[in-house]
């Protein structure tokens, strides 16, 4: 540890370093774009966003029905799992008692920990199996079960924990000031929850499905393994879809002799990156500005 | 009387907030200083300038002077951690370092290139000794320091900051967190210090600074409003705002 | 509202569950002391060892390179820049986006730049592509445990005439070891597991990398490859995998908490 004494040496390194996080996002956003160029070039800004002509050989990349696959799927999920986060998160911090929510933050834990292809072998054994033999015949459709449906499910599960921490963290931070005040005036447990603790929290709220959407927005390879990967615009959630991601994962690399082909697909990663970091902006924003409101 | 620090037209703000005002003080030599004054006059913040921690926070902008021995610690090229050795120093509460007790005090030691084991350990037992822990903790030594009482702990600090050699010592309310023993070993120990080392220490106790004071500097809202000899200040206090506080109905 | 709590406790269990039970029943001894035989996707005999041994290269390096360049940032912001809390929120900021960036733009960000300076995949780019990938993790999970050591301890330290880096790295490293611990525990956790972005970086190979210039096959990839082969013995290596990634990432979950819990005890509260 003596080489801590000479300070002037080590702050080289640890400026340096920082130096290197704070570039970072710069690198990505130039880089990629300094990738893209090409394809930006050979085709228009709105062809390449609201086309669905998907034709590299023909140096045609419209990449309108991947990123429609990518909103459905992602709102899907969300469509599942905000609920169930909202009322688990309303439970655990209203209604049960504290031991309550120590034995669960494990079980959120440990399923924030689990790798994204766990999910997508999970999604193969279990989703996909459940939407081809059960769920879809039940509408009467007949499908093989990779569909935008699958894709959904297994995201849900995945943005679950992302979701639940940050509503527990709102709810917990409000539910101490609150809920008094309301119950002295006679509110019921429910009505204070309805109108005073829901009303608080909606922007961490908003912002913790925002931060879900993004999290769900650039999931890789679960989804990927479940979705189908047919480039269409899907009827119904029972047909498979192609999402962003996937399409980045399974060609890049792949054709590079095709001309602007991973331009194209360098494109679709700083679409990812743009819309994530959007995403991500506008949360942390809401949370913010909620948080110096309390 | 020889002076060990002279503060000369001190002034400090943090912001807009001008928290010291014209500070003009010489601190004696081989003396115990007090320092007293309301909450919030700043007493801690003129500590803080001393050892210069006050470079540790935000949005500061301090003018004047201070001497440590004919050297202007504000203005001096000379480096920092050399200023604060000079100085060690015991908080409101204790706040060991996260290691075992030996290392608490072996760390200052290392830090300032001192490797040979049979001089840390001596170190370390003279310096323990010399507070009246080591027949405490010689057994347990490689215990972790969190382990002791608040009152060793504070001990602890003591010995610690000792270790370094040190030519001044800056108490802040060391004793408030304490029980009554702990605290009068602290008081006996101050002033069997001031043979060897200048103390300052900011009380709010005035019992304990009648006890120990050689010097007393009183302090309102930012500024001094008196300083003397305990004699002076306790007997024959000039201002009517250190008349009132040692009556004790200020507030 | 029960339910909700049950349906996720239920659903973490059916998750392992089924991983364990297909895949546990191919977790043979051969499995796992094995590279595959006669290439990953075609042979029918040898196990995974190849995979196994690449992902802890992988994420060992990757988790030392992240720690080498986050430790130091996590303390530069709360010890060094203490005094320019905008800029370290700033900093702040920026790191969670970067946390919240999908590891697949890793991953193709990486793969441009090897193409760029003609790298080959090799497992160096991909411990290079996953250490950026889970630093801002490991930086952000240091770094709110730092933010709350008490200023006095900082105090204390400098005040025996530490320097800011000595400080750092014998006071504050100490004081806040099982966070630092819990966060290589998470960072090694996600590097381990993340196939997005060793996808084009690491590459895939049969046999186990000699040099950090080969690539190297990775757990989560000999899942995904391996699954998609219609030979059953090759799928049976990938659900292998899979029960083999589950029982390391369950592994590393409950020992971050023992772990978390046992180094406190120097801590000073
Ligand atoms: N970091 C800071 N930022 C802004 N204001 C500060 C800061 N530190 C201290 N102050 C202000 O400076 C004034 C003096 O504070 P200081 O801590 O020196 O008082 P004190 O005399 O030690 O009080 P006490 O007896 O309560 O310890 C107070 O009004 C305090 O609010
Ligand atoms: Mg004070």
């Amino acid at each position: 540890m003596r080489f801590l004494k000479n300070e002037k040496v080590l702050n080289v390194f640890l400026y340096l370093f920082l130096g290197i996080i704070l570039a970072m996002p710069v690198l990505l956003i130039v880089g990629l774009l300094f990738k893209s160029e090409s394809v930006l070039h050979a085709n228009s800004l709105s062809d390449l966003l609201f086309s669905t002509e998907w034709k590299p050989f023909q140096g045609k990349f419209g990449f309108y029905s991947y990123i429609y696959s990518s909103v459905l799927v992602t709102m899907l999920a969300l469509l599942i799992s905000v609920p169930i986060c909202l009322f688990a998160a309303i439970y655990l911090t209203q209604y049960a008692k504290s031991v309550y929510l120590k034995v669960i933050q494990p079980v959120i834990d440990i399923l924030a920990g689990i790798p994204s292809i766990i999910f997508g072998v999970w999604g193969i054994l279990v989703i996909v199996p459940l939407i081809s033999h059960y769920v879809a015949p039940f509408f009467g459709i007949e499908t093989a079960g990779y569909s935008i449906l699958a894709g959904a499910v297994v995201l849900s599960v995945m943005i679950i924990p992302f979701i639940l921490n940050i509503l527990l963290e709102i709810f917990k931070s409000i539910s101490k000031e609150l809920p008094q005040a309301s119950i002295a005036l006679g509110a019921t447990k429910w009505q204070t929850i309805k109108y005073v603790i829901l009303r608080k929290a909606f922007p961490g709220i908003v912002s913790s499905v925002v931060f879900g959407m993004s999290r769900a927005f650039g999931e890789t390879i679960a989804v990927l393994m479940v979705v189908g990967n047919v480039a269409q615009i899907p009827k119904s959630i029972f047909e498979p879809g192609y999402p962003l991601p996937a399409l980045i994962a399974n060609n890049y690399g792949e054709m590079l002799s095709i001309p602007n082909y991973d331009s194209a697909l360098m494109f679709a990663s700083l679409i990812l990156l743009v819309i994530v970091l959007l995403f991500n902006l506008a949360a942390r924003m809401l949370i913010s500005r909620y948080e110096t409101k309390i | 009387m020889k002076s060990k620090i002279s503060i000369q037209n001190l002034n400090l703000s943090i912001g807009k907030n001008q928290i010291l005002k014209n500070i003009n003080l010489d601190i004696p030599e081989n003396q115990v200083t007090i320092i007293l004054g309301p909450s919030g006059c700043g007493k801690t913040t003129l500590l803080k300038c001393l050892n210069r921690l006050i470079d540790l926070e935000e949005n500061v902008t301090i003018t004047g002077s201070i001497f440590l021995d004919n050297e202007d610690i504000l203005h001096t090229k000379s480096d920092l951690p050399g200023i604060r050795k000079k100085m060690g120093l015991l908080s409101q509460r204790p706040y060991p370092l996260p290691m075992n007790i030996y290392d608490n005090i072996a760390y200052g030691l290392r830090i300032n290139g001192i490797h040979n084991k049979h001089i840390i350990r001596e170190s370390v037992e003279h310096n323990l000794k010399q507070v009246n822990l080591w027949d405490e903790v010689q057994h347990r030594l490689k215990e972790p320091a969190s382990r002791l009482s608040i009152g060793q702990q504070q001990r602890l600090c003591l010995a610690r900051g000792l270790a370094v050699k040190p030519e001044i010592i800056l108490a802040d309310e060391p004793t408030s967190a304490l029980d009554p023993l702990s605290s009068t070993a602290i008081e006996k120990k101050f002033v069997e210090l001031k043979e060897e080392y200048t103390l300052v220490m900011v009380t709010h106790i005035l019992r304990q600074a009648r006890r120990i004071a050689d010097y007393v500097v009183f302090m309102y809202l930012g500024e001094i409003v008196e300083h003397g000899t305990a004699d002076e200040f306790f007997n024959h206090p000039k201002q009517e705002k250190t008349k009132a506080y040692l009556e004790g109905i200020f507030n | 509202m029960q339910i909700s709590i049950a349906l996720i406790v239920l659903v973490l269990s059916l998750i392992v569950f089924s991983i364990f039970y297909r895949g546990l029943p191919s977790l043979t001894w051969e499995m796992v002391s094995q590279t595959p035989k006669g290439g990953y996707y075609f042979g029918k005999e040898g196990g995974v060892l190849n995979a196994i041994i690449g992902s802890l290269y992988l994420a060992f390096g990757a988790t030392i390179l992240a720690l080498v360049m986050g430790l130091p940032v996590a303390m530069l912001m709360n010890i060094h820049l203490r005094k320019f809390k905008k800029l370290v929120n700033g900093v702040r900021f920026l790191l969670d986006l970067l946390w919240g960036v999908p590891s697949i733009v890793y991953g193709a960000f990486g793969f441009s730049v090897m193409i760029f300076f003609g790298v080959k995949t090799s497992l160096l780019a991909g411990i290079i592509t996953v250490s950026l990938f889970i630093l801002p993790i490991m930086i952000r999970a240091i770094d709110e445990v730092v933010r709350n050591v008490p200023v006095g301890l900082l105090e204390a330290s400098m005040s025996l005439g530490s320097n800011k880096s000595q400080t750092a790295f014998m006071v504050y490293v100490r004081q806040c070891s099982s966070a630092i611990v819990t966060a290589i525990m998470i960072s090694f956790g996600r590097a381990i597991g993340d196939a997005a972005s060793v996808l084009f970086t690491t590459g895939y190979t049969d046999s186990i990398p000699t040099s950090v210039m080969q690539p190297s096959a990775t757990l989560p990839l000999s899942i995904f490859f391996q699954l998609s082969s219609p030979i059953q013995e090759v799928q049976n290596r990938a659900y292998a995998s899979a029960a083999i990634l589950t029982i390391i990432i369950l592994i590393i979950s409950v020992l971050s908490r023992v772990i978390s819990n046992k180094y406190n005890k120097n801590k000073i509260s």
